[in-house]
Formats: structure tokens, C-alpha cells, sequence
């Protein structure tokens, strides 16, 4: 019975991998590779959305536990620097601005560009100004 | 590059986010975690760049646009007072709020760039994601906006209190999902653009009646949305990165939330229905002898240079006076005179998480001096004088006394047991909560009426 299971769980595994190996060497769609790879590796049953929900689950709980060890005294720049990365939301600003057919759209991911990076640069740069006046009490 | 590779280096780039974050346990290691983040982000950058085969224009356009942001960004990151970073930090969320809703913008009207199916036929699945992300997003911009204007002063601080306002939201957010629900069935774009104006009223409605004191949470709370922001577009994008930073953000704003409203023993609902620190001080307590010693600079620095033990406790008055570099003086000055100074920061103290902290740290107070309310708290007893400057209702015994009291429950830091408290203020006023504090009638507690700064300052001419 164990063993059994064992196997069908090596089994999938070994078709994960090969998935990801599959993805690696190049699936057409971009943006879903990491689900599809998965999608491929349950034989089409499961929704690549849940594979992307599993990974958002999971920083969620890496998120906890990450800030819940950030000191007290550094949680000023913990706003700032979380502020900076949620700039990432640049990479779709990017696609828009890129390869957009629109002029509407490549209007919008200008802006959303800009944006985006006033966040970048000023949380960054903001951040390590901040961090660089935390010192310790010179002996 | 395969667009596989491409998916592998954005989950490298939200491990380096991760990094980040997590280098910021220590200031030693806070750093090195920075330049993770900054890692990460270049990475992502790069790698969409890769993806997008731009010619010649979309190329040029995209470098205008990170030179012209980046430039700005650059400017008021150097610029900025430190006193100031509040106000900043709720800018910042109005951007990515705004971003947000851009980007989704995008996608609607042209979603074959991102992946999702042709105009007039994207996904179901997709335009949730979107209409979430949207929403969101919207509700974060003009909420953030509110809070910074609350904070910057240009705003009074006091709540606004519509009548009905809380039918008038839940009519807002039930409109807001049947819309979501014509949008998946129609894609609309004019439906689209209702949601976004719907979110947007929503989002001023939200914090337009929390008051002043309680914006660390507000604060916290819309950190937190532009996490949540970037993971509902970071699902229409399939884009790795966006789905983990958004959930790192969110859940770290949502963290910092619940620290703050610990902070003062409220509920995070209750401070998000608003309408705390509107009311007029409680009438207070007839037993109370309520004569107030009132003491001179020359008193203060008569009696710290003669103690042994002085601990400084800072609050938002200290920062709207920028009291902090005179204060390191005073410390400077009563350690060459062998007192042992610390510094006790209270978790709510000032208008952000950790703002204190920051304050003395530009000021250069070393970071090792400087202690959490549950590290210090017990300290109290043994120390001479009790420096508060700035801060009121952190300090206020009644929150351990007197169960009648509004604040009753919030911990505060016994500043009454040490053997005197110097206590400096501009008035005999209540604080933001707008309760009077017991601790002005004490026995041991000296008041010092005058500004933070030019107080201080006094205190370290005397002393001299």
C-alpha cells in the first residue's frame, strides 16, 4: 500500500522534472511557463492557476515569518523597501510600453512605467540612506 | 532567451525580494539585504526587456520613462527630511496603486501583449485577476493620497465623519463586485473604467475618517493593499515575481498592522471604522489633586547630571520639533559626565512603524542604545529621571489604572516609577487621543512647558 504510493509519488515527480525540462527548452506561451510546466506534469488536469496560487500561498507564509524576524527598529525601512519591490508590477508597465499594438495601451504602460519607477528609485535609494545612519555605539 | 529561462530568473528575482526582507533582521546585514532587493529588481527589468523584442521607439520610450521616473525618484529620495518619511512612504503607495490600475488599463485594451487572449476575448480568469488587481489598486491610490495629506498637515488630522458613510461603503463594495461580475461577462471597457472610479471613491471614503493617531495603521494597512495589488495583476501576468512580491508585501503590511493596533490595544476594525481621537477630552477624575509641579531647564539639568541612570523617551513631538540632534547633545553630554542614557521607543510612537527609530538614528544615536518597550519597560524602576519629549499618550498611567479610560489596556512605558519624569510639552493640553493624562498630577513628575527643541537645547546650556 505504502510502496504503492511511494512510487506514484516518485512517478509524478519524475514527470515534474520532466515538465520543468520541457519548459526550459521552450514552451510558446511566456507569461504561464512555471503553471504550464506543472499543467504538464498532471496531465492537463490541474489548472496552471493553481500552481501559481501555490506559490503565492507559500510566500505568503515565507512573508510571515521573514518580517516577524525584522527588528523593531528597522521597520521604517521595511515600509520603504517593500514599497520598492512592489514595483515590480514595472515588468507588465514594460510588456505594455514594449510590445504593445494599442496606442491607448502603450499610453497607459508609459505612464504606469514612470510610476513605477519613481517607486524604484526613490524606495531603493531612500532605504539605504536610511540604513546607512543605523551605527553601532563606537567603543 | 526561452521564455522557461525567462519564468526561472523572475522566481530568482522574488527569492532575491525575499533576501531583502529577510536581511532586514539586523541593521548589520540590512544593507547587504537592500542590495539584494536592488539585484532582484534589475534582474526583472532585464529579463522582461529580453522578453519584449521592442524596436527601435518602444526601446527609446522606455528609457525616457525609468530616466524620467527613476530621476524624480532619485531627487526626492536624496531630499527628503527624515521627519518627512511618513508622508513619503504613503506617496510611494499612491504610485504603485496608480501603476497598478495603469498596467491593468493596458492589458484590457491590449491583452495580447500580456499573454491573455485578443480584445473581445480574454479570459474569464484573467479579467478577474485584473478587476481585483484594479480595485485594489485604485482604492490604494486615492486612500494613500488621503493619508498623505493627513500626514503632511494639509489635511486636518481630525476624522471626517459622513452620516450613513458605512451603508454608503458596503453599497460601494457590493457595486463594485457586481460590476467585476459584468465586466468577466461583457469586457467591457466602460465597465472597466466604472470600477476603476467606484474603487477610487471608496478608497477616500475608507480613510477620510480615521484620525490622525491612528495613521500607523493606516499606513501599515495600505502597504499592505499595494501588495495585494501587484499579486492580483501579477496572476493576470502569470509573472512569477509580481505574484511572491505581492504576497511578501501584503503579508508585511498586514503584519505591521496588527503590531500597531497591539500598540494600542485596539482592533484593527475598530480603527478601520474610524472616528477615534474626534472626541473632546473625557471629563476627568474630581479625586485626582490636580496641581501640576511646574520645573525650569536649569532644574532638568540640575537634576540629570546628578543621576545615574536617564532614559529618553521620544515621540511624535520630538520629530515635528526635530529635537533629535539636540537630544543626542544631551545624551553626549550626560555620558561624559558617566549617567548611563537609553532610549525607550514605544511601538506607536510617531506616525509610522519604527519612526522613532530612524529619527535617532539620523542624529547619529547608536542603534544599541535604543530599546523596545518590552525590553526596557521593567528598567523604569532603577532609572533616576525618565526623559519624555513628545510623547503623551504612550506615557499615560491611566491605560494601566483606570479601567474607565478610553486608551485602558494599551501598554504603556512606566515612565512613573522612575524616581522623577521630566516631562516636556507645549501646554498642559491632552494628546492626540485627546485624553488627559494622570501622569502631569503625579508627585515625581515635572513638567517643562516649552518647545522640544529650544527646551532641550536650554537643558544642555545649563548643564554646560
Amino acid at each position: 500500500m505504502a510502496d504503492t504510493a511511494l512510487d506514484k509519488a516518485l512517478d509524478s515527480l519524475e514527470a515534474a522534472v520532466a515538465g520543468v525540462r520541457d519548459a526550459v527548452a521552450g514552451l510558446p506561451a511566456a507569461a504561464e511557463t512555471a503553471g504550464a510546466a506543472a499543467h504538464a506534469a498532471s496531465d492537463g488536469v490541474i489548472d496552471p492557476f493553481v500552481f501559481q496560487f501555490a506559490i503565492f500561498v507559500l510566500a505568503i507564509f515565507v512573508g510571515y515569518y521573514v518580517v516577524w524576524s525584522v527588528t523593531p527598529a528597522l521597520h521604517t525601512p521595511l515600509m520603504a523597501v517593500t514599497n520598492a519591490i512592489s514595483s515590480v508590477i514595472v515588468v507588465g508597465a514594460l510588456l505594455a510600453v514594449g510590445i504593445s499594438a494599442s496606442g491607448l495601451a502603450t499610453g497607459f504602460g508609459f505612464i504606469a512605467l514612470v510610476l513605477a519607477s519613481v517607486n524604484i528609485f526613490g524606495g531603493f535609494l531612500v532605504t539605504q540612506r536610511m540604513l546607512a545612519m543605523y551605527k553601532k555605539k563606537e567603543k | 532567451m526561452t521564455p522557461g529561462f525567462a519564468a526561472f530568473l523572475y522566481l530568482v528575482s522574488g527569492v532575491l525580494f525575499i533576501l531583502a526582507l529577510r536581511g532586514l533582521s539586523h541593521p548589520t546585514t540590512s544593507r547587504q539585504g537592500n542590495i539584494y532587493g536592488m539585484v532582484g529588481m534589475g534582474l526583472a527589468i532585464v529579463t522582461t526587456l529580453t522578453l519584449t523584442s521592442a524596436g527601435w521607439g518602444g526601446f527609446l520610450l522606455i528609457i525616457v520613462g525609468i530616466a524620467l521616473g527613476g530621476g524624480v525618484g532619485a531627487y526626492v529620495a536624496r531630499k527628503i527630511a527624515m521627519t518627512a518619511m511618513p508622508q513619503l512612504v504613503a506617496a510611494f503607495h499612491s504610485l504603485v496603486g496608480l501603476a497598478a490600475v495603469m498596467v491593468a488599463a493596458a492589458a484590457i485594451y491590449a491583452p495580447s501583449s500580456f499573454g491573455i487572449g485578443a480584445v473581445g476575448e480574454i479570459h474569464a480568469q484573467a479579467l478577474i485577476e485584473m478587476s481585483i488587481g484594479v480595485a485594489i489598486g485604485a482604492i490604494t491610490f486615492t486612500g494613500s493620497i488621503i493619508a498623505f495629506l493627513k500626514l503632511d498637515g494639509r489635511m486636518s488630522g481630525k476624522p471626517i465623519m459622513l452620516p450613513m458613510r458605512h451603508a454608503l461603503n458596503a453599497g460601494l463594495g457590493i457595486a463594485i463586485v457586481v460590476l467585476v461580475a459584468v465586466l468577466v461577462a461583457t469586457e467591457s471597457h466602460g465597465v472597466f473604467w466604472l470600477i476603476v472610479i467606484l474603487s477610487l471613491a471608496l478608497g477616500v471614503l475608507i480613510i477620510i475618517p480615521i484620525g490622525g493617531a491612528d495613521m500607523p495603521v493606516v499606513v501599515s494597512m495600505l502597504n499592505s493593499y499595494s501588495g495585494w495589488a501587484a499579486a492580483g495583476i501579477g496572476f493576470t501576468l502569470g509573472n512569477l515575481a509580481l505574484i511572491i512580491t505581492g504576497a511578501l508585501v501584503g503579508s508585511s503590511g498586514a503584519i505591521l498592522s496588527y503590531i500597531m493596533c497591539k500598540g494600542m490595544n485596539r482592533s484593527f476594525i475598530s480603527v478601520i471604522l474610524g472616528g477615534f481621537g474626534g472626541e473632546t477630552a473625557a471629563a476627568a477624575d474630581d479625586d485626582i489633586d490636580r496641581s501640576v509641579k511646574l520645573g525650569s531647564a536649569e532644574d532638568a539639568a540640575f537634576l540629570m547630571s546628578n543621576a545615574s541612570k536617564v532614559i529618553i523617551v521620544p515621540g511624535y513631538g520630538m520629530a515635528v520639533a526635530q529635537a533629535q540632534h539636540a537630544l543626542r547633545e544631551l545624551a553626549d553630554l550626560l555620558k561624559e559626565k558617566d549617567v548611563e542614557v537609553k532610549y525607550a521607543i514605544h511601538p506607536v510612537a510617531g506616525r509610522m512603524p519604527g519612526h522613532m527609530n530612524v529619527l535617532l538614528a539620523e542624529a547619529n544615536v547608536p542603534y544599541d542604545e535604543v530599546f523596545e518597550l518590552e525590553d526596557i519597560n521593567s528598567e523604569f524602576a532603577q532609572a533616576d529621571v525618565a526623559y519624555v519629549i513628545g510623547a503623551n499618550d504612550v506615557t499615560n498611567p491611566a491605560a494601566r489604572d483606570d479601567p474607565s479610560s478610553p486608551i485602558y489596556g494599551m501598554p504603556i512605558l512606566d515612565v512613573d516609577k522612575a524616581k522623577t519624569c521630566l516631562f516636556v510639552k507645549r501646554s498642559l493640553g491632552s494628546g492626540y487621543a485627546g485624553i488627559d493624562n494622570t501622569l502631569f498630577y503625579k508627585d515625581g513628575t515635572m513638567m517643562l512647558l516649552g518647545d522640544a527643541k529650544k527646551m532641550t537645547e536650554d537643558i544642555v546650556k545649563s548643564i554646560d
